[in-house]
């Protein structure tokens, strides 16, 4: 254990290095949790005082980071990721496993505070899963009972993280399929210093000729969010590259970073050089601090090369460079407003709009935010050409699309295809079989059943963000409803009612159709219910979280209704309160339990 | 500028807009009610209750955080919008816990008085029961959070108006709640008088001044009129 000396020490020194910049505030409280373990409130109140922050407001901070802590925690903390694909690959089974050998159950510390197991949300291995974070960095994948056997072992004899086999944090890029993008970039197209050459407004045309949507979900037209902040007031610009990748099932972003480091940060420099940008940073998520050092030498390497820093490229006058920012375990931080916030140091609550981020930004600048493949693929788009990249896919779809497939299939991993290509040909090529549906887009998106695979995934029929998961015929499209809806009531930031508590509602009726909730049965009242909130969510949410958080559910209850009216078998409605249980206590005061010390209800127990 | 104002359709009224409006305040000025909760013009907008969802050209959109367009036409009181506040103000029934009859706001509560608006009888969704205890260290203001909708209203009172920072937001999801700024987390802690305007703004009955419950007399309370009293 560290000594109070050492960190208070520590700390200062973290305050430090961040010039005691209100704005750095969660990469102070990450950084500092790195030293403690956890963030008992008398540090946080050192930390607001060194800030000029109130305690309540850095409270408030550190309470909405899933990955910070303001009660105790293990010295080594270990972290399933929880997304469908790593159940389906038998995760909970394994955190059984290792709590029954550890003697903890999820959530708890051991007695000597040696280790704590819990969940977190997807990791964004499920290609190589069922995956852990340990301390939240690094991750171990693949796991297996001899695995966590061993795992065990080695946190019961508390061995430093450092010890433990090598081959536990091996993360493969897992690429089956690559056309442009993940090809990378030929030997003969032109250098960076080239590309920079061309006047800002003709890297604009080309981005424009290319037709390039960006890639995080949305699909708003690159060039168009450009010319908007182009044309914004304001001397200072940011370019900000979202590698939040927070959808569950989504992995491409991370075989980006890992491999093609500098395409990205070429696309992010194309863009600050046609927007008029001085600052970059990139957002990266928490649960990807493994690729932090890698990153990190990347460009410090294109600093030393010019290509960062003063007159970048050669071009007089065009100054820029990059910083990482790490997020802290927050899936609504990838949506663009809350990722300023987040980089504000502040909670990562969506802003109200407008003024839109390409208007007033990070710190009030005119902001770019694009995700990792767009500025992947502006690094293309740049030297080859808009009209290149307009040629491969669709009219409205144009260019290739990388997706991240896993699920039930023989070979999970990366795919990248021209936009247009049916989900019938990736479902072909990956080895699925027997399939029931596939999620395409991650939770967000859209559950296409398997009689509708001719569909193409384009922004005019299935758009996506880059999940590709499958199901086959055994598995349960109710219960992979059900966890994405806890996905949901467990990342929505609580800004706004119907998403606080619409989320959680929806939950609790899933809990009870699968009787995990309640007395008895559910019936038809419970699922018009559902329809109720999934109205609600819908059309009244602040932010796409919400709005979104019903979709699997409204697919699969139109898709695969059986399995939700197996579930809805009362004839009329149950309660949610399990009224003979509300009894015990009265039995055990009186001692009695014959029979007329129970309710009797007619549904079977 | 032409001579006539500029104006925007409401529910087939016009009304005339300022620069800087925002669909509610052009509303409010004009004295067409658009219900909110977490609104107030004596400081900027939250957007969290989302009570004021109105359709603009048939969108939906927070109305006190979106700017009033000239000419545009925006739509209130429809039939779907009606049960999306119904169903809004049972959310927040049901997450907190509301007891009317007992509480010395009532009479005097928008939560309460937007919900007989909108005709709400039942809680239509399960109640959730939170566990949140009562704070009373405060010699002058009781904070009561089973009441609180975080509306975020005292929040941006202290901050923009009072100047002090007293409130914050903390947790997130279903977990969220108003946070205080004291070395204990208490209200008496903390640098709170009841002179703040942020003492005053709760439009529930979460933070309330001490000592002067029930002093109006029922029938004059500020909603008692003739759509509430029944
Ligand atoms: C809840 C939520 C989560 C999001 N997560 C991501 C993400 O992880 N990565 C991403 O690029 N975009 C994400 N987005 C979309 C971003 O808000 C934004 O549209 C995108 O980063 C813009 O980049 P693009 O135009 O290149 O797609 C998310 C949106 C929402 C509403
Ligand atoms: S929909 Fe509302 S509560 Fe949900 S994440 Fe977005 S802003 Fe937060
Ligand atoms: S205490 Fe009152 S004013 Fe403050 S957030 Fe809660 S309901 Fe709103
Ligand atoms: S009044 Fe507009 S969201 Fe609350």
């Amino acid at each position: 254990m560290v000594d109070a000396a050492t960190v208070a020490g520590g700390v200062d020194a973290v305050l430090g290095r961040w010039q005691r910049d209100p704005h750095a505030l969660v990469q102070i409280l990450r950084e500092t949790q790195a030293l403690t373990h956890w963030l008992p409130r008398p540090l946080l109140a050192h930390i607001a005082a060194a800030l000029g922050l109130t305690l309540a407001h850095v409270e408030g901070v550190a309470g909405f980071y899933r990955f910070f802590h303001t009660r105790p925690v293990g010295r080594t903390r270990v972290l399933f990721s929880d997304n469908i694909t790593d159940r389906m690959l038998g995760s909970e089974t394994l955190l059984a496993q290792l709590c029954a050998r550890l003697g903890v159950a999820p959530g708890e510390v051991d007695a000597q505070g040696r280790f704590s197991v819990d969940r977190c949300s997807c990791t964004g291995l499920c290609d190589q899963g069922p995956a852990l974070l340990v301390n939240h960095h690094p991750v171990v994948t693949r796991l297996d009972a001899a695995r966590v056997d061993a795992l065990a072992d080695l946190l019961l004899a508390d061995t430093p993280v450092e010890q433990w086999p090598a081959a536990w944090f091996d993360v493969i890029d897992g690429v089956q399929r690559a056309d442009v993008l993940l090809s990378g970039l030929a030997a003969d197209t032109p250098a960076l210093p080239a590309v920079l050459a061309q006047s800002p407004q003709a890297l604009l045309d080309e981005v424009a000729t290319s037709g390039l949507r960006g890639r995080g979900g949305a699909g708003f037209p690159t060039a168009r969010k450009w010319q908007a902040c182009r044309d914004a007031a304001g001397d200072l610009r940011v370019v900000v590259c979202n590698a939040d990748e927070g959808e569950p099932g989504t992995f491409k972003d991370r075989v980006l970073l890992a491999s093609h480091a500098d395409a990205v940060f070429d696309g992010m420099t194309v863009a600050a050089r046609a927007v008029g940008a001085q600052q970059g940073f990139l957002y990266l998520r928490g649960e990807y601090r493994f690729l932090l050092p890698q990153l990190e030498q990347v460009l410090a390497r294109r600093r030393a090369q010019g290509l960062l820093g003063r007159d970048v490229g050669g071009v007089a006058g065009f100054g820029f460079d990059i910083a990482i920012h790490l997020g802290a375990g927050a899936y609504v931080c990838g949506e663009e407003s809350a990722l300023i916030e987040s980089l504000e140091g502040k909670r990562g609550t969506p802003r109200i709009r407008p003024p839109f981020p390409v208007q007033a930004g990070y710190l009030g600048r005119p902001t770019v935010v694009n995700n990792v493949e767009t500025f992947c693929a502006v690094a293309h788009i740049a030297r080859r050409g808009g009209a290149w990249w307009a040629g491969i896919g669709t009219t409205q779809s144009t260019g290739t699309k990388i997706h991240s497939v896993s699920g039930d299939c023989a070979r999970p991993g990366l795919y990248e295809y021209p936009l247009g290509t049916p989900i019938a040909q990736i479902l072909a090529d990956c080895g699925a079989r027997d399939v029931q549906a596939v999620q395409v887009g991650g939770p967000s998106g859209a559950c296409v059943p398997a009689s509708e695979a001719g569909r193409a995934i384009a922004f005019e029929d299935v758009p996506s963000a880059g999940a590709f998961m499958v199901f086959d015929r055994t598995r349960d499209l109710f219960e992979v409803a059900r966890h994405f809806a806890r996905f949901f009531a467990h990342e929505s930031c609580g800004l706004c009612t119907p998403c606080r508590v619409g989320t959680e509602l929806v939950v609790r009726r899933l809990d009870k159709l699968a009787h995990a909730r309640g007395a008895g049965s559910a019936s038809a009242f419970d699922i018009d219910r559902l329809h109720d909130l999934d109205t609600v969510l819908h059309s009244g949410t602040h932010c796409g979280l919400g709005a979104s958080a019903c979709n699997p559910l409204r697919d699969t209850m139109r898709h695969f209704g059986a399995a939700y009216a197996q579930r809805a078998t009362a004839p009329q409605f149950q309660p949610d309160v399990d009224l003979d249980a509300e009894l015990s206590s009265a039995r055990r005061a009186t001692g009695r339990s014959d029979a007329g010390a129970h309710l009797h209800t007619d549904t079977p127990a | 500028m032409s001579a006539v104002d500029p104006t925007f359709d409401l529910d087939g009224q016009p009304v005339a807009l300022q620069p800087g409006d925002t669909i509610l305040s052009a509303a409010a000025r004009a004295g067409l009610d658009i219900p909110h909760l977490c609104w107030s013009e004596e400081v900027s907008g939250s957007a969290s209750c989302r009570l004021c969802t109105v359709l603009a050209e048939g969108r939906p959109v927070a109305a006190c955080v979106t700017p009033a367009v000239a000419g545009q036409k925006v739509e209130c009181r429809t039939p779907s919008l009606a049960t999306q506040r119904l169903r809004l103000l049972q959310m927040l029934f049901v997450e907190g816990n509301h007891f009317c009859p007992g509480c010395e706001k009532s009479g005097n509560c928008l939560l309460q008085v937007q919900a007989e608006r909108a005709g709400m009888t039942d809680l239509n969704f399960e109640v959730l029961n939170p566990e949140r205890p009562v704070d009373a260290s405060h010699p002058d203001v009781l904070f009561e959070p089973n009441r609180c909708i975080l509306c975020q209203l005292c929040v941006r009172a202290s901050d923009e108006i009072d100047g002090k920072r007293v409130f914050a937001i903390g947790g997130h999801g279903i977990a969220t709640r108003l946070l205080i700024d004291s070395p204990s987390g208490r209200l008496g802690d903390s640098a709170l008088s009841v002179d703040d305007r942020a003492a005053h703004i709760c439009p529930v009955g979460a933070l309330l001044p001490k000592r002067v419950g029930f002093a109006v007399p029922i029938g004059q309370r500020r909603f008692d009129t003739e759509d509430t009293r029944g």
